[in-house]
């Protein structure tokens, strides 16, 4: 603590700026008649995403005292309201991830999610497009797609799909290159990211919005898995750079409940392996995907780091009232 | 010596790495939306000066490092090692030899304190006060009236540092100079 600590990170000159872009992101999708809707920030079940560590509190509820977590992202609650016939929805959402904390992260942030039934991940890519446009008050000079493959090869000349024991050494070896340190127990998948974090990230979005897309299929996530142009599996999903920072994460969503479930278990397999506690499968969002979720694509966007890139911001803590080390 | 967690990595931390000391100096999280976590450490290696750049997955540990910076006075160079007492009233004495004392050898002088960088309970380096009063042992003769002009004149001081000094600056006088530049800040 410092004796400076109780004033705001950010200006208020920022401050006026930032509540004048939710204005423009509420209108954006008024104009699309998207609902806006606010959904718990506690929920019953937590996000079992294996590189995610949710937060949790104990609380007394009518059923007693009982743990209830706060949300990663408003994804479960969202889709549930999908199941329940709302049509497209959108949210400005606190979402909390214990642990991230840096110039990019804060453990609580706003994070854009929104929902289109019958769209394609083309149809959504285009709309996130025209949503960055809308906030950031200009055309992009260029939207260009990127396939996660097509990456690889050009900057590193290794082809991250390939699952030849040469590969994987290669892929070992450029990430302790470029980690400095030994990772010989790493995963492929743990190499692939280190790679796309330090090689590959810092190169995107410059001179306009790059959409990388086809991932690989074991960093579906909650993304429907399908055959490339090349034949291999991919997961259906987009990422989306500007300025050398990832702002938004979309999916052609799984809409499978027998799928859903098997993903929550093979995410507590992976948990477990690491060390880290499992997380109970969310029953209700299960009961919803098996009620019927209407076919269709979701995005989430970091809002936090959107203003930072509309006000030429490179800390995090300098768009927001109180960051965590203020709050 | 305990281990530390990535997410227990902050300035000042001292961690061991490749098997020297290091101080933590700058730690970054760089994550992708739906990937591992991955922590990129800037770490000053201890013995050698130089910053390291190393990225650890989150979570990944490092072995802890005893390094301690202590105050002691400087009391002696015994031709090899040179010689310093903490000023703690323990009167414990402790023997640096010269890859630890390195550029600070020009700025030793007796009864003054430094900051001595231990690293089980041996030193590894030595920090100097940013400001030092030397007395100067040779220079060219001062010139009268000159005070306020320009120009500069190497001076010798009785540690054997050269500063550029004033040419109002005679032989004798004891000057205030700043060890982190090695510039001369006025007369004492």
């Amino acid at each position: 603590m410092s004796a400076d600590d109780w004033r705001p990170g950010a200006t208020m000159e920022v401050l006026r700026a930032r509540a004048g872009l939710m204005r423009r992101i509420r209108g954006f999708f008024e104009a699309r008649d998207v609902l806006e809707v606010e959904t718990p920030v506690l929920g019953h079940a937590g996000s079992s995403d294996v590189h995610l560590d949710s937060l949790s509190l104990q609380a007394t509820t009518p059923e007693g005292p009982t743990r209830l977590w706060l949300q990663t992202s408003p994804e479960y609650h969202m889709k549930r309201l999908l199941a329940a016939g709302s049509g497209p929805i959108f949210q400005l959402a606190r979402a909390f991830r214990d642990g991230e904390t840096g110039r990019r992260h804060n453990i609580e942030f706003t994070m854009l999610e929104w929902y289109r039934p019958g769209f394609s991940l083309e149809d959504l890519i285009r709309e996130v497009a025209g949503l960055i446009e809308t906030v950031l008050g200009a055309p992009l000079t260029a939207l260009r797609q990127r396939a996660y493959r097509d990456l690889f090869r050009e900057y590193l000349s290794i082809d991250p799909l390939s699952d030849t024991p040469e590969t994987q050494a290669a892929l070992r070896d450029s990430a302790a290159r470029y980690a400095g340190t030994d990772t010989t127990a790493w995963s492929r998948d743990d190499c692939c990211d280190l790679l796309m974090s330090l090689v590959i990230e810092p190169q995107l979005g410059r001179g306009g919005l790059d959409v990388v897309v086809d991932y690989p299929a074991s960093q579906a996530a909650l993304a429907r898995r399908r055959p490339d142009k090349d034949g291999a599996l991919v997961a259906s999903r987009f990422e989306v750079y500007l300025e050398g920072i990832e702002l938004a994460n979309g999916f052609d969503e799984l809409t499978d409940a027998d799928e859903q479930q098997a993903r929550f278990e093979a995410d507590n397999r992976q948990r477990q392996s690491l060390g880290k506690p499992p997380v109970d499968a969310d029953q209700r969002l299960l009961a919803a995907l098996r009620a019927g979720m209407p076919q269709g694509c979701g995005v989430a966007l970091g809002v936090d780091r959107l203003i930072m890139l509309a006000f030429g911001q490179t800390d995090i803590d300098s768009v927001m009232a109180f960051g965590t080390a203020r709050c | 010596m305990a281990s530390y967690s990535t997410n227990e990595f902050k300035g000042g931390l001292k961690v061991m790495l490749d098997g020297d000391p290091c101080n933590i100096v700058e730690n970054e999280l760089v994550k992708p939306g739906k990937g591992q976590a991955f922590n990129r450490v800037k770490l000053r290696n201890l013995m050698t000066g130089r910053t390291w750049e190393r990225t650890f997955k989150s979570g990944e540990s490092l072995e802890g490092a005893d390094v301690l910076d202590i105050d002691m006075e400087y009391l002696y160079n015994d031709g090899e090692m040179w010689h310093f007492m903490r000023t703690d009233g323990s009167f414990e004495q402790f023997a640096a030899d010269k890859k630890a004392v390195g550029d600070t050898a020009k700025w030793l002088k007796e009864q003054v304190v430094y900051t001595i960088t231990l690293w089980n309970d041996n030193p590894i380096s030595v920090t100097p006060p940013n400001f030092i009063e030397l007395e100067v042992i040779e220079t060219d003769p001062g010139l009268k009236g000159d005070t306020a002009q320009g120009g500069s004149k190497p001076a010798t001081l009785t540690t054997g540092a050269m500063v550029r000094v004033p040419l109002f600056i005679n032989q004798g006088e004891t000057l205030k100079i700043d060890t982190r530049s090695g510039e001369y800040v006025s007369r004492a």
